[in-house]
């Protein structure tokens, strides 16, 4: 176990290598220049000159990757070019806000998706099922980016429920907060977060609603659920110990992935409810084209989205006995 | 019918009880987009504690079919449209959900062929028959697992504290049956219903299994019905044999009876057909088969069912269909061929 895990950490470093190397030759073909960018359209092109080789961007593409590795080497992510600050410092500043949103966003998706799972599976071919399906036809068609604006019109701008954009105090302390007596920090945290985290989680939710329901059909119909009947059990406990349990294996897989899906879709779901998390931060990045910064927050996602992975693959041999890992 | 024998007995370990199973008339019907049809058709059975039945076939013949119908456990397709499942006098089929499922398990359980599939893959050996127990007796979850060891130790489970806390997949497919059938009598149910208990296992293993049933069934004097397409296990066990085709009853005998004086012809076929010498089967004698298919149950020939494939079918077979009737004392069959004197 120990042996295992020691292992996938190892082989994050092969998987962050490609990943730099990746990235960086995406910024490569992309055109822009962040020193043109850095001085606005009325430069000279020598001082843009200037600056890009005071920025390092003539050295050749292989001197500057070597140069990004050695330093990485060192735990150093380089300059933002624009903030004058070190990469990791920005995004460390930025990275509780969206794996804030990420995680709330995941735990709402999965509760959803589980629960219409479940209740469409347990009356297949009822009304209930057909509207489920349909529901999560549409959660899974409707872009992450429209449907944020359409609840941002309807809760905040139209019914005035909940605040449009920004973040209350961060989750956890907002519930120390509360815990000490000062609940109405929590319920703005709450407010703030409960768009923007409903947004990004319904097309996963619809995600997983599909997955549960076609994993219980098939699950329902299984010799051992005839057995669990057979014992006398009453139906609530053989859907919930019996069948959901096994229903759960193949969707705990998918929902390690749905959180790679949930970061990309914070780079959209920050910038429309102005999210102060490494989202908007990459939108702002890749415009500015922060060559730097781009490379530390596309790092910073993978490694993430790997060390989540590895956290359900650990999970799925707690659920089922039959898995042994190593 | 020219395979006649003087030998005829009265049923030898006859009914020393009241039947605690009785079935009668009973039809099931399964539901297709193009209608429905029958799978079983005027089934009636009679079983008394202590006592073993078997229903004997070839897959279709409805014998699984009417085995879950005992627990009114069919599959959603198909139910029960006619006649009578009564347990202790209680007719089954006029309870409520919530008093069937105290019954299963307690007045009733079963055994399935397939152990590996039949047990729950994610949950120990131990919980999976504490669950049975905390469900139909006021017990802690402490004395339920103790009483579900207890359980693997009566079924001859080697080592049953450690296999208690072990998955399906880790015990071999022998241990797995006696789990599940610690599961079927660890609330000594009065009724067992056995379907295809040794299909799936090792042919070393099945004389292990069927012999364990049927010690702990005399043992506890649990009523017995076991479904198998295998005439071996019917030598080894039964008391009363009901042979079935196509939905139908065909022939119901004592096993000392069926073995001795088969009447039907599908009966002498089936017999024929096994590759050992058993009472009554004449040494050095030939393997027949029985030639053709079974016919499709939506589309059953007019008048006997076997007719098409019997040897000795008469122009009548193929018109009426023969009553189910006693032809002797406790031996009965559905064939026009087959006398009421028998020879």
């Amino acid at each position: 176990m120990i042996a295992y895990i020691i292992r996938r950490l190892l082989l994050l470093i092969p998987l962050a290598i490609g990943m730099v190397v990746v990235t960086f030759a995406l910024l490569l073909i992309i055109p822009g220049d962040p020193a043109s960018v850095l001085l606005g359209q009325e430069a000279t092109p020598e001082a843009i000159a200037t600056l890009r080789a005071n920025l390092g961007l003539d050295d050749p593409w292989y001197i500057r990757l070597w140069d990004y590795f050695a330093a990485l080497a060192h735990g150093d992510m380089g300059q933002s070019i624009f903030q004058s600050q070190p990469v990791s410092t920005i995004i460390a500043g930025r990275l509780a806000a969206t794996i804030e949103l990420a995680v709330v966003s995941l735990v709402l998706a999965t509760i959803l998706g589980l629960v219409l799972g479940v209740i469409s599976a347990i009356w297949q071919g009822s009304i209930i099922d057909t509207a489920t399906m349909l529901l999560a036809q549409l959660g899974v068609s409707m872009p992450v980016y429209w449907l944020g604006l359409l609840l941002m019109l309807l809760f905040a701008v139209n019914l005035g429920w909940l605040p449009a954009i920004g973040r209350g105090e961060p989750l956890l302390d907002a519930l120390a907060a509360a815990l000490s007596g000062r609940p109405e920090v929590l319920i703005k945290s709450l407010s703030h977060i409960a768009l923007p985290a409903f947004a990004l989680a319904v097309n996963s939710a619809a995600i997983i609603s599909r997955l549960v329901r076609t994993s219980m059909l098939e699950i329902l119909r299984e010799d051992f659920i005839r057995t669990a009947y057979a014992k006398g059990l009453r139906r609530p406990r053989v859907i919930v110990r019996h069948a959901l349990r096994n229903a759960l294996l193949p969707v705990l897989s998918v929902i390690g992935l749905r959180f790679g899906a949930l970061l990309g879709g914070a780079v959209l779901t920050e910038t429309i409810f102005a999210w102060p998390g490494l989202g908007q931060l990459t939108i702002s990045a890749i415009s500015q084209r922060d060559l730097p910064l781009i490379q530390g927050i596309v790092l910073t996602f993978a490694i993430i989205f790997a060390l989540v992975n590895l956290i359900v693959d650990l999970l799925y041999a707690a659920v089922d006995p039959r898995i042994r890992l190593g | 019918m020219s395979h006649t024998s003087a030998v005829s007995s009265q049923p030898a370990s006859g009914r020393p009880d009241q039947p605690i199973l009785t079935v009668s008339g009973l039809e099931i019907r399964i539901r297709t987009g193009q209608g429905s049809f029958a799978v079983v058709s005027d089934m009636a059975l009679s079983v008394a504690p202590g006592e073993t039945v078997c229903i004997v076939g070839e897959s279709g013949c409805g014998k699984s079919m009417t085995a879950l119908s005992l627990l009114r456990l069919l599959p959603e397709a198909a139910s029960v449209t006619g006649g009578k499942i009564e347990i202790d006098g209680v007719d089954l089929l006029a309870l409520d959900q919530r008093t069937v499922e105290d019954y299963r398990g307690e007045k009733i359980a079963m055994i399935f062929q397939e152990p590996l599939t039949a047990l729950n893959p994610v949950l120990t050996i131990g919980e999976q028959i504490a669950e049975a127990v905390r469900q139909h007796r006021k017990l802690g979850r402490r004395a339920a697992f103790d009483r579900a060891v207890e359980a693997l130790r009566l079924v001859q489970m080697p080592d049953p504290q450690r296999r208690a806390r072990q998955y399906p997949h880790e015990l071999s497919g022998g241990m797995r049956q006696r789990a599940m059938i610690a599961l079927a009598l660890v609330c000594e149910p009065r009724i067992l219903v056995a379907d295809e208990p040794t299909t799936a296992l090792d042919v070393t293993i099945q004389a292990q299994i069927l012999g364990l049933i049927s010690d702990l069934q005399k043992r506890l004097g649990t009523a017995l019905v076991m479904i198998t397409h295998d005439l071996g296990v019917v030598a080894e066990i039964a008391d009363r044999v009901v042979v079935m085709y196509a939905g139908r009853r065909i022939e119901e005998a004592s096993a000392n009876d069926l073995f001795d004086n088969p009447m039907h012809p599908y009966t002498l076929g089936l017999l024929g057909a096994i590759p050992r010498s058993h009472a009554g089967a004449k040494v050095g004698s030939r393997l027949v088969d029985i030639t053709g298919t079974v016919p499709p149950l939506w589309d059953l020939p007019k008048g006997c069912a076997f007719a098409p494939r019997c040897p000795k079918a008469v122009s009548r077979c193929h018109q009426e269909r023969p009553e189910f009737e006693e032809k002797q004392p406790g031996h009965f069959a559905a064939c026009w061929e087959v006398t009421h004197a028998n020879g």
